[in-house]
C-alpha cells in the first residue's frame, strides 16, 4: 500500500495550477510595456494602413477612396525611380556586403599579424552615423576635390570618377558609401562565425586533400548558415535605413535620380502635406519588409522546433 | 614485432612562437604496429600527431613514412588517415557524402568510390546509416563514420587523436575492442593518442609515454608496467598509483632504508651493480604487496596496520601504515579487513622499482 503512495505523480494535485496566475507579479509589471507595444506598433500600423485608403491630406479624414492613393503612387515617376533605386541598392548591398565581408573575414582568419588593428580599422566606419558617412563620401566623390582630383593631380589627366553627378550612376555612389560603412560589421559577424567552426574540421579536410576554397564553399559556409541568416537580416535593416545616407549624400539628386521610398514617404508627409499618399507609400514598404521577414522567421525559428 | 619501419621521426623540433613543445624527438614505428602516445594533458601528444600528419610545420627534423621523406608533403599526400576527438564530420553531408567527399575530390572513379564506401561501411557496420546526416547519429556512430573516412582512403598509417574521449564509459569500452579487431583485420600501422591508460595498455603493441615534449619510455605495455624506466613513468602508469619511499641504499647496497622501514634488496633485479650509500626512491605497486599465506613466504615480510578500507567490488584497496610510512595495497574483493587490523605483508621485490633520487632513473 505504502509503495503506491511513493510513485511519482501519485500525489499530483487534481488540477494543474492556473496558467493565468502563475508569475503574476511579472505579468502585471509587463502590462504597460505590452500596451505600449500594442498601441504604438500594432495600433499605428493599422492606423496608417486604414488612412492610406482615404483622401486625407494634412488633417486625417476618414473619407475612403479605395485604391486611389495606390494608383497614384504607382503611376508617379518619382516612386518608380525610388523603388528601382531601392532594388538596385538592396540587391547590390546584399551581394557585395556578404561577399566582401566574408572574404575579409576569411583573410583575417588566416592567423595574420595585427589582426586586431585591421579589425578595428574595418569596423570603424560602422561607429559613424549614416549622416557623417554620407557627407564624407559626398566629399570623396566630389570631382573638384575628391578621388577624381587626386588621381588627376597624379598625372592621369583624363581620369574621371564622378558617380554622384550622373543620374545613371548616382545610386552606385550611394552604394559605395553604404558598403564602406556596413561591411566592417558583416566582416566581424562572419569572423565570429568562422571562429566558431571546429578547427578539427579544417584538419580533416586537409587530410582529405580538399583545397581551401572548396572547404569554404562546401563545408564551412554551409556550417555557418545561422550566421548568414542573421547577417542577411542586419543587411536588410541597413537597406531600409539608406534614407539617411541619401539625404546626406545627394538629397535625392541629381533630379530625382537617387530617390528612395522612405524619402518619398517623408517628403509627402511633411513636405507636401499629403498624408494619404505618404501612408500608401509606407504601407507598400511594410509589405516589402514582411515579404522579407516572414521567410526569414520561418527559416530561423521554424526549423528549430523540428530539429 | 614489425620487421620494417613505417613511420620514422628524426630529430623533430617544434615550437609555437617562443614555446618549445617538441624537442629533438626521435621515434621509429614498425609496419603494422599499434603505437600509443600516452601522457598527461599538454605534453605534446596531439602536436606530435599533427606533425606526423603534416598539419603543423615543423621547425627542424625529418619525417619518413614508408621510406619516403614526407617532411614537406601536404597531409593528403602522406598516405595517412586521421580520426579526431570531435569526430570533425562535415555536418551538411550525409554519411555517404562524408566518406566519399575526399575521394570525389581526388577524382577517383565513381565505381571505385562506391566500392570503397561499401567496404568501409561493412567493416564498421554503418551500412544502414549511409544516407543520414551526422546530426542524426549517436556519438559512437559518428566516430565510426570518422574512422570510415580514414578507411576509404586506403592508406597505410592511421592517426587517432583521442578518438574515444567524447564517448561514455560503456561505449568507449565497446569501441576500444572494435578498434583492436579493426587493427587485427587491417594490419595497418596505427598511431593512437590518449591519456587513458586502460586504452593504452589494452590496445598498444608499444606505448610511448610523453612528458613535456619528450618521450620518457618507449616499450611494450608489459615492460612499462613491470619495469618503468623512470619515476615519472612508474607514477603515471597504474591505478591506484605506486607507493614511493624516499630513502637511501646502505653502503653495501644490499638494503633500502627509510627510517625504521628497512627492505633487504637481495631479490631486487638490479640492472647493473650499484654503488651503495646514496639517496634512492623505492617504488612498489599496491598489487605487488603480498598478503595472506604468500606474505609469510615472501623474501621481505613485515607487519602493517590497516587505517582505511575501500571495497571496490572485484578487489579491495587498503590504506595501511608500515614502520610509520603510508602504504596502499590491493587485496581480494572478499578480504575481511577492518581499520585497526594487523596485517602480515610481503613485498614482491622482483616487481618493485628502485630509482636514483637525483636522476629519477631506474637502478
Ligand atoms: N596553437 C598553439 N599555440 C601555442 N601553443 C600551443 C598551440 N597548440 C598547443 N600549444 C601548446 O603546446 C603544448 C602541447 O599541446 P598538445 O595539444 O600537443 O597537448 P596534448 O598532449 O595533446 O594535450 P591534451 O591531452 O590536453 O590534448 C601545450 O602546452 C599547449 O599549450
Ligand atoms: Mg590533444
Amino acid at each position: 500500500m505504502s509503495s503506491t503512495d511513493s510513485v511519482p505523480g501519485g500525489r499530483r494535485p487534481a488540477r494543474p495550477p492556473r496558467r493565468l496566475t502563475r508569475n503574476m507579479t511579472a505579468k502585471v509589471a509587463s502590462i504597460p510595456m505590452v500596451l505600449t507595444a500594442l498601441v504604438i506598433f500594432v495600433g499605428c500600423t493599422v492606423w496608417s494602413i486604414v488612412y492610406s485608403f482615404t483622401k486625407t491630406r494634412s488633417i486625417p479624414k476618414l473619407e475612403f477612396v479605395g485604391f486611389d492613393q495606390y494608383e497614384r503612387l504607382w503611376s508617379t515617376n518619382r516612386w518608380l525611380v525610388s523603388i528601382e533605386n531601392l532594388a538596385i541598392y538592396g540587391l547590390c548591398s546584399m551581394v557585395f556586403s556578404l561577399v566582401i565581408g566574408f572574404v575579409l573575414a576569411a583573410l583575417l582568419d588566416q592567423k595574420i599579424r595585427f589582426e586586431n588593428t585591421f579589425r578595428t580599422i574595418l569596423l570603424y566606419p560602422f561607429a559613424l552615423s549614416f549622416i557623417v558617412t554620407g557627407l564624407v563620401w559626398q566629399w570623396i566623390l566630389n570631382p573638384n576635390f575628391g578621388i577624381q582630383k587626386v588621381v588627376q593631380d597624379l598625372g592621369f589627366e583624363n581620369f574621371a570618377f564622378n558617380p554622384l553627378s550622373n543620374a545613371d550612376t548616382v545610386i552606385y555612389g550611394v552604394l559605395i558609401a553604404g558598403l564602406w560603412q556596413g561591411t566592417g560589421l558583416i566582416m566581424v559577424l562572419m569572423l565570429a562565425g568562422l571562429r566558431g567552426i571546429d578547427g578539427e574540421v579544417w584538419k580533416a579536410s586537409r587530410v582529405d586533400g580538399i583545397p581551401a576554397w572548396k572547404t569554404y564553399i562546401f563545408i564551412v559556409i554551409p556550417m555557418m548558415k545561422p550566421v548568414f541568416i542573421t547577417t542577411l537580416v542586419i543587411i536588410a535593416s541597413g537597406i531600409i535605413k539608406v534614407y539617411d545616407l541619401v539625404v546626406a549624400q545627394t538629397s535625392g539628386g541629381p533630379g530625382i535620380a537617387s530617390e528612395v521610398p522612405a524619402k518619398y514617404v517623408y517628403d509627402f508627409m511633411f513636405g507636401r502635406r499629403n498624408l494619404g499618399q505618404a501612408l500608401a507609400g509606407s504601407t507598400m514598404m511594410l509589405v516589402t519588409v514582411l515579404i522579407v521577414l516572414i521567410p526569414w522567421a520561418y527559416l530561423e525559428f521554424g526549423s528549430k522546433k523540428r530539429g | 614485432m614489425a620487421d620494417q619501419t613505417s613511420v620514422s621521426i628524426r630529430n623533430l623540433d617544434l615550437s609555437f612562437g617562443a614555446v618549445e613543445v617538441l624537442k629533438d624527438l626521435n621515434l621509429d614505428i614498425g609496419a603494422g604496429e599499434f603505437l600509443v602516445l600516452l601522457g598527461s594533458s599538454g605534453c605534446g601528444k596531439s602536436t606530435l600527431l599533427n606533425c606526423i600528419a603534416g598539419l603543423l610545420e615543423i621547425n627542424a627534423g625529418q619525417i619518413h613514412i614508408n621510406g619516403r621523406n614526407v617532411t614537406w608533403e601536404e597531409p593528403s599526400a602522406r598516405g595517412i588517415g586521421m580520426v579526431f576527438q570531435s569526430y570533425a564530420l562535415y555536418p551538411q553531408m550525409t554519411v555517404r557524402g562524408n566518406l566519399s567527399f575526399g575521394l570525389r575530390n581526388a577524382r577517383v572513379p565513381k565505381a571505385e568510390i562506391a566500392r570503397r564506401v561499401k567496404e568501409a561501411a561493412e567493416i564498421l557496420q554503418i551500412e544502414p546509416l549511409l544516407d543520414r546526416k551526422p546530426a542524426a547519429l549517436s556519438g559512437g556512430q559518428r566516430q565510426r563514420v570518422a574512422i570510415g573516412r580514414a578507411l576509404v582512403r586506403h592508406v597505410d598509417v592511421f592517426l587517432f587523436d583521442e578518438p574515444l574521449s567524447n564517448l561514455d564509459a560503456k561505449l568507449r569500452a565497446d569501441l576500444r575492442v572494435e578498434l583492436k579487431r579493426l587493427h587485427d583485420r587491417l594490419g595497418n600501422t596505427m598511431i593512437y593518442v590518449t591519456h587513458d591508460q586502460i586504452e593504452a595498455m589494452t590496445l598498444a603493441d608499444r606505448i610511448a609515454i610523453m612528458r613535456g615534449g619528450r618521450i620518457m619510455q618507449l616499450a611494450s605495455p608489459g615492460e612499462i608496467y613491470n619495469r618503468p624506466a623512470n619515476r615519472y613513468v612508474a607514477d603515471f602508469i597504474g591505478s591506484p598509483s605506486m607507493n614511493f619511499y624516499e630513502g637511501h641504499l646502505t653502503q653495501d647496497a644490499q638494503v633500502f632504508e627509510s627510517g625504521d622501514f628497512r627492505v633487504p634488496l637481495a631479490a631486487y633485479p638490479f640492472d647493473s651493480a650499484q654503488p651503495g650509500g646514496r639517496p634512492v626512491t623505492l617504488g612498489i605497486r599496491p598489487e605487488h604487496v603480498l598478503t595472506g599465506p604468500m606474505a609469510k613466504t615472501a623474501p621481505v615480510a613485515m607487519g602493517a596496520t590497516v587505517e582505511m578500507v575501500e571495497p571496490m567490488g572485484s578487489d579491495t584497496l587498503v590504506w595501511a601504515r608500515v614502520a610509520g610510512l603510508p602504504l596502499r595495497l590491493r587485496m581480494d574483493g572478499q578480504a575481511a579487513v577492518a581499520p585497526g587490523d594487523q596485517l602480515d605483508i610481503g613485498l614482491d621485490l622482483a616487481r618493485a622499482a628502485l630509482f636514483d633520487a637525483k636522476t629519477e632513473l631506474r637502478l
